[in-house]
């Protein structure tokens, strides 16, 4: 039974994201030579810097922030939403979170769990609202959360000002708000040899936790059994007894509990204040990783650090005259050929166990079926 | 447009003749050998039970897809189709079982879409109005052009499905279980204005298995079983019992019952439950009953006079406007789907694809379906997936379902098989009531019958169960008492060992009027 | 599209009816005199005279453009049953090519460049919701990701080392040109001017309408009148809009649905781009990152809250349009704009009391009471509070009206060719 079912399905499910990459790579070479240049010197030179210690520390500490966001959405996607919102929620929450952090004074680890702790609520807030504006009015969480994100961005730079939350850095334009005292900060961990000072964020180890918990939970839950019943088909999901409107909730929370977590390795591992030049845009990120990883946290996990790696590997493209933003184009086409991959994959597989299931029983008892 | 021809002698050429048909699926031989003239000015029945091949062969006829072998003629011209639109080119039109109609569009956008009168670069609403209206007053069809489909009631809407046909110059039309779903006053109606096509020398094809109204309206009637034709006979010639067996062949299981396991503790107390929609409609009034351990209650109706809603409420997924449900010992009125499943609802949904199965989960994933929240599926908030493969291991042989595998996903099982998962999950989790929607609908004659016996040992080991069905000898054969069920109330009570499915069908669609 | 739940239909008796009966006129008619009064009386009791200058009518008719512009491209594919979520990566398109072509060839080259890239992008999201049925919003979310990564590339790559252009932004564009009613518009910006009750306000809109009206915008108001015409009033529109409406039973009638749907979400690309031409030549005369803000998105909202149908759609694309002018001049008339919110809501809750509906009225009220607090013991609303008005406006738009409204039956589910439905 199952051995040659799993290394088909091996295979079908690793056929598609490599599918994808090649025709990227493909039609970035097209690109690349209608620029005038080398495909190749270029790509080479992208993966010589996996060789370098202190990029594979920043691959590994981009992955941790990817991966994160990754689940928020794929949370989510499991269930048919479309949580659009992570990018307003993590920027949302990572803010709040520095106020709080830099505002008290706890010992260690209590405080940078509390830090930790207001980040997921106030996410979980912010995407509450989409999920209850759905529930009780209709409203699709697609607009929703895009409207949220914008109001958030709006919210985020009101507060973000000298005199609110906010104060200016010394001998810097830079505003930022109170730095979180030792109690607060994670520490690095040293695990890439030769890397000298730099660290993998401490909080890895809880992007490791979130992806095992999404796990358990998705697989081996009740609830999560709900959950993706009503992802999978909801009228079948309202039969069996599933509160489709709360499950919305629920899943919209926990998605946005997730998405605030997305700005803490870097919170509490480097620069331990929410300033005007904290990272934007991880949400969107994080849904091209979940499509990417179709949702699964192995994929996901993979997912991030190809995107990871491409990211921290473009600086180096500038020295062969090439622009960095050729990774740009890679991503973007990586996006759009695995989905479109995966479904063909999808239905593939379908009918290909069609086929073996019907080839199976007529070998063992001829039937003959109603065609209605 | 073909020309009239109002022809009906012998001597002219068929309108459709069907020669040596044959198509297959993989798997499944659907037509073999199909052999079928229809004359013009004629009404032409074509019977057979559920999974004959009628709908296979009609399909063909309008060019939906291509035979593997055989021959079309049509008024004497052979011809190849190969799409809809060929047939509706040749003067042949379709009117569905289940209504083509865009429901936000009006009548006269949905009668002229693909063939548009213009004006310039516009859509000529006159022109098209006018025509529409002629085709209505010639046949009697009663049609208004601006409503909005949704707004039609089902009589009107299967008016408008054959003025598109009409519309389109159709000469020959084929109407797929066209009685299906009208009251009696509708089915008149319908007959009139079938025998006036007739006369101005269409000829139509009528697909049914509803035995007593094609003796009344064909001229000639052709049974087809299995796949092939059988025989060709004038309802002169037969009764609708010969016309039963020819369908048939050989004596079918019959579902019938013998002895009695009705106790006399009430199960299933249902009280004044009544259901109104948003817009005032009733979809259920003030319906009651009761349901006895070791009691099966079919409900007789025509589909869509509150059957599916009466099961929603029952199972939680509608809230009712009033009334009272008890199970067992509980009033279970406010309780949701799962804490009703919970306490010993089980249910075997109507459309198993939509309701009842997650198409692209495994066998073991299924089996979980419904009962999440209980042994062996879960225990606590935690899944026991073990537990559940085990069990599930059980159930596909237990009750006979034909799979490789219990990984193996939902989809890639048959209609039968699916269907007799979804029975064995059910029953699995020892319910106090069953309730059955069609449960044999789609589903080949062998597991139909397995299907039958395990309604009938559940029965005997004093489960409530309550039947809907369309099936009226499956009603009958398995019901110790029927009620039926008309607009959303109950209103006659019958006794099966002595109904008859004609008196049923009176019944059903109701001693009065029209809607 | 996404999960739906079980929103209630709306009540039959409701709807309105899609003949031009005279009912619908005057209930239009009589709400917009409604709408003037209260910004008059705004107006007057705040000194705000922004809320209805011609300055600002004139700001809100161009931002309202691409707003409209890519509502009606949403209209056009989710009317063939295509939802299109990445009109916003399709206006980014525009954008750029708006930029690119504009400053070497002029606006109006810029503007035909910037159609075709939109339609690119349409045909990229046909190709893999149509012909590989990929789930449709996820075909959205990666073209959107794909724009992006595209057009930053690409301007890279073209604008720097040109003079005034850089990574971010291109060269400037020459002005394309504006049209102006000669006597309408100096007359009725002399009115506006007066200050008087009502009619000063009514003629700062006249004035806004005529006074420096771009083509594009023209262009614009063409596209949606021509759409009405086109989806209703001929033969190929009925088809489009039976493959939103009823797919299957449309090719049983011999219409090919997959090649409506193709044309239809190349069009809403192309509207998209449009819009996206309009923000590059005429709001910004560059091509600049970010410069669509979100408005792609606030298009589809528009969409909804006008029902999928163009006047709807323009009612729609005004509003949120108006809200941005007013966030533009500033928070002193964003601050007007709350007295004026809460007036509206609080006679909205009333309305909605006077016809039982408890819940919504009192909610309403509250809400209204709040903001009145809110304007009384602020003078000014911070610009990056103003800047959130038109997001919030959609959300508030689209949580009061989602329920009485009615997409394509069909919209958001693939069509897969040949299967029964």
């Amino acid at each position: 039974m199952s051995g040659r079912f799993n290394l088909k399905r091996i295979g079908l499910a690793l056929a598609a994201p490599v599918l994808a990459i090649l025709f990227a790579m493909l039609v970035t070479s097209i690109v690349l030579l209608a620029a005038g240049n080398n495909p190749l010197q270029a790509y080479s030179t992208m993966l010589q810097q996996l060789t370098k210690p202190r990029i594979q520390v920043n691959i590994l500490n981009s992955a941790t922030t990817y991966y994160l966001s990754a689940i928020a959405v794929a949370i989510g996607f499991r269930m048919n939403l479309f949580n659009i919102g992570v990018d307003g929620q993590y920027r949302l929450a990572a803010m709040l979170a520095a106020a709080v952090g830099g505002a008290i004074a706890i010992p260690a680890p209590f405080h940078a769990l509390v830090v930790i702790l207001v980040a997921m609520l106030v996410g979980a807030f912010w995407a509450g609202i989409a999920g209850l504006l759905k529930t009780t009015r209709g409203v699709s969480e697609v607009i929703s959360t895009i409207m949220l994100n914008f109001i958030a961005t709006g919210i985020v730079a009101y507060l973000l000002t000298p005199g609110r939350l906010a104060e200016s850095t010394q001998g810097s334009n830079n505003i930022g708000t109170k730095p979180i005292p030792e109690s607060g900060q994670v520490p690095g961990l040293a695990i890439i040899p030769n890397a000298g000072r730099n660290e993998v964020y401490g909080l890895i180890v809880l992007a490791i936790i979130i992806g095992i918990a999404y796990w358990f939970l998705l697989n081996r839950t009740r609830f999560g059994f709900d959950l993706r019943a009503t992802g999978s088909s909801e009228p079948a999901a309202i039969a069996s007894g599933v509160d489709v409107k709360r499950m919305v909730l629920y899943a919209m929370l926990l998605s946005g509990a997730v998405a605030g977590l997305v700005g803490m390795p870097q919170l509490l591992g480097s620069s331990y204040t929410y300033s005007l030049d904290f990272p934007t845009g991880l949400g969107f990120t994080g849904i091209a990783i979940a499509l990417l990883g179709r949702n699964s946290p192995i994929g996901i996990a993979f997912g991030a650090l190809l995107w990871s790696f491409l990211d921290n590997s473009s600086n180096s493209l500038e020295f062969e005259g090439v622009p960095k933003q050729t990774v740009l184009i890679m991503q973007g086409v990586i996006v759009l050929s695995i989905v479109i991959a995966y479904e063909l994959v999808r239905r593939y597989r379908i009918r290909a166990v069609a086929r073996d299931v019907g080839r199976q029983l007529a070998a063992t008892a001829p039937e003959k079926e109603a065609v209605a | 447009m073909i020309p009239i021809s109002t022809d009906t002698s012998a001597s002219a050429a068929p309108a459709v003749e069907l020669r040596d048909i044959t198509k297959t699926f993989p798997g499944v031989v659907a037509n073999k050998d199909i052999n079928l003239v229809v004359r013009r000015g004629t009404v032409h029945a074509v019977v057979g039970e559920n999974g004959a091949g009628k709908s296979t062969l009609m399909k063909t006829l309008y060019g939906m897809h291509r035979p593997d072998s055989g021959t079309i003629a049509l008024d004497g011209e052979q011809v190849v189709l190969t799409s809809p639109s060929d047939a509706i080119d040749r003067g042949v039109g379709m009117v569905h079982q289940h209504f083509q109609l865009a429901d936000n569009l009006t009548v006269l956008e949905n009668v002229v879409l693909g063939s548009e009168p213009r004006r310039g670069g516009r859509l000529d609403f006159a022109e098209a109005t006018r025509r529409i209206l002629e085709i209505s007053d010639r046949y009697g069809l009663d049609v208004r052009p601006d409503v909005l489909v949704e707004e039609l009631g089902v009589g009107e809407r299967q008016r408008v499905e054959i003025l598109k046909v009409l519309y389109r110059g159709a000469r020959t039309l084929i109407l797929d279980e066209p009685t299906a779903v009208l009251v009696p006053q509708e089915v008149d109606e319908l007959f009139s204005a079938l025998r006036e096509l007739k006369s101005e020398g269409l000829a139509i094809i009528f697909i049914s298995h509803k035995l007593d109204e094609v003796l009344a309206v064909a001229d000639e009637i052709t049974v087809i079983r299995r796949g092939t034709t059988v025989a060709t006979v004038l309802p002169s010639d037969v009764t609708s019992r010969k016309l039963a067996e020819l369908m048939v062949g050989s004596e079918l299981p019959t579902p019938e019952t013998r002895e009695s396991t009705v106790t006399d503790v009430a199960e299933l107390v249902v009280s004044g439950l009544t259901l109104v929609d948003r817009s005032g409609r009733e979809l259920l009034s003030d319906v009651s009953f009761t349901i006895h351990r070791g009691e099966v209650l079919g409900i007789a109706g025509v589909e869509g006079n509150g059957q599916a809603e009466l099961v929603e409420t029952l199972m939680g997924m509608r809230r009712a406007t009033s009334g009272t449900v008890v199970l067992g010992a509980d009033d279970v009125s406010t309780w949701s789907t799962r804490r009703r499943r919970e306490s010993g609802m089980a249910y075997i949904a109507e459309d198993r694809i939509r309701h009842g199965l997650l198409l692209e989960s495994p066998l073991w994933e299924n089996r979980m379906l419904g009962h999440q929240t209980q042994a062996p599926n879960s225990r606590g908030p935690l899944l026991d997936i073990k537990g559940a493969r085990k069990d599930t291991q059980r159930i596909v042989e237990q009750y006979d379902v034909r799979t490789p595998s219990i990984d193996v996903l939902a989809s890639a099982l048959s209609g039968g098989n699916q269907q007799k998962l979804i029975v064995g999950r059910e029953m699995s989790s020892e319910p106090t009531l069953l309730i059955a929607s069609h449960p044999t609908r789609g589903v080949d004659v062998g597991a139909q019958a397995a299907i039958w016996d395990l309604l009938r040992e559940a029965r005997a080991k004093g489960l409530a169960v309550l039947l809907i069905s369309a099936d009226l000898d499956e009603l009958i054969g398995l019901s110790d008492s029927i009620k039926v069920i008309l607009r959303g109330r109950l209103v006659a009570d019958a006794d099966p060992a002595t109904v008859t499915p004609e008196q049923l069908g009176s019944a059903m669609t109701g001693a009065e009027g029209a809607a | 599209m996404s999960a739906t739940l079980e929103t209630p239909a709306p009540a039959p008796a409701e709807q309105p009816k899609r003949k031009l009966g005279t009912s619908k006129w005057w209930r239009v008619a009589y709400l917009l005199t409604l709408l003037l009064l209260l910004l008059s009386v705004v107006r007057t009791i705040t000194g705000v005279t922004n809320l209805t200058s011609s300055g600002t009518i004139a700001a809100a008719l161009g931002l309202s453009v691409p707003i409209a512009m890519a509502g009606l491209g949403g209209l056009w594919s989710e009317r063939s049953g295509v939802v299109n979520i990445g009109l916003e990566g399709m206006m980014i398109l525009g954008t750029f090519g708006a930029g690119w072509a504009g400053y070497q060839w002029g606006p109006w080259v810029g503007l035909a460049v910037a159609i075709a890239f939109g339609a690119l992008g349409g045909l990229l999201h046909a190709v893999a919701t149509v012909t590989f049925a990929v789930d449709q919003i996820v075909s959205g979310v990666a073209i959107n990701i794909l724009a992006v990564g595209l057009t930053q590339f690409l301007a890279a790559e073209l604008f720097t080392g040109v003079e005034g252009g850089g990574a971010t932004q291109s060269p400037r564009i020459p002005p394309m040109g504006t049209v102006t009613l000669p006597l309408i518009s100096s007359g009725a910006d002399w009115v506006a001017k007066q200050g008087w009750f009502l009619i000063s306000d009514a003629a700062g809109i006249v004035a806004g309408v005529t006074t420096d009206v771009s083509w594009i915008t023209i262009i614009a108001i063409l596209c949606l009148v021509g759409s009405w015409f086109i989806l209703w009033r001929t033969a190929f529109g009925l088809r489009l809009r039976s493959c939103g409406e009823a797919p299957y039973a449309a090719a049983t009638l011999g219409v090919k649905v997959m090649r409506y749907k193709y044309i239809a979400v190349v069009v809403s690309g192309g509207l998209a781009g449009l819009g996206g031409a309009y923000l590059a030549i005429v709001a910004a005369q560059i091509y600049r990152e970010g410069q669509t803000a979100g408005r792609g998105y606030i298009g589809l909202a528009a969409m909804i809250f006008g029902n999928w149908r163009p006047g709807g759609l323009a009612a729609g694309a005004g509003l949120f349009g108006y809200t941005d002018a007013l966030q533009l001049r500033g928070g002193g008339a964003v601050h007007a704009l709350l007295l004026l919110t809460s007036i509206a809501l609080a006679g909205y809750g009333v309305w909605l009391l006077y016809k039982r509906r408890t819940i919504g009225g009192v909610v309403s009220i509250v809400v209204a009471v709040l903001v009145a607090l809110w304007y009384a013991t602020t003078d000014d609303v911070p610009p990056q509070v103003a800047f959130v008005t038109p997001y919030v406006a959609t959300l508030l738009v689209l949580s009061l009206a989602s329920q009485r409204l009615r997409m394509p039956a069909a919209d958001g589910k693939p069509y897969l060719k040949g299967e029964e439905h």
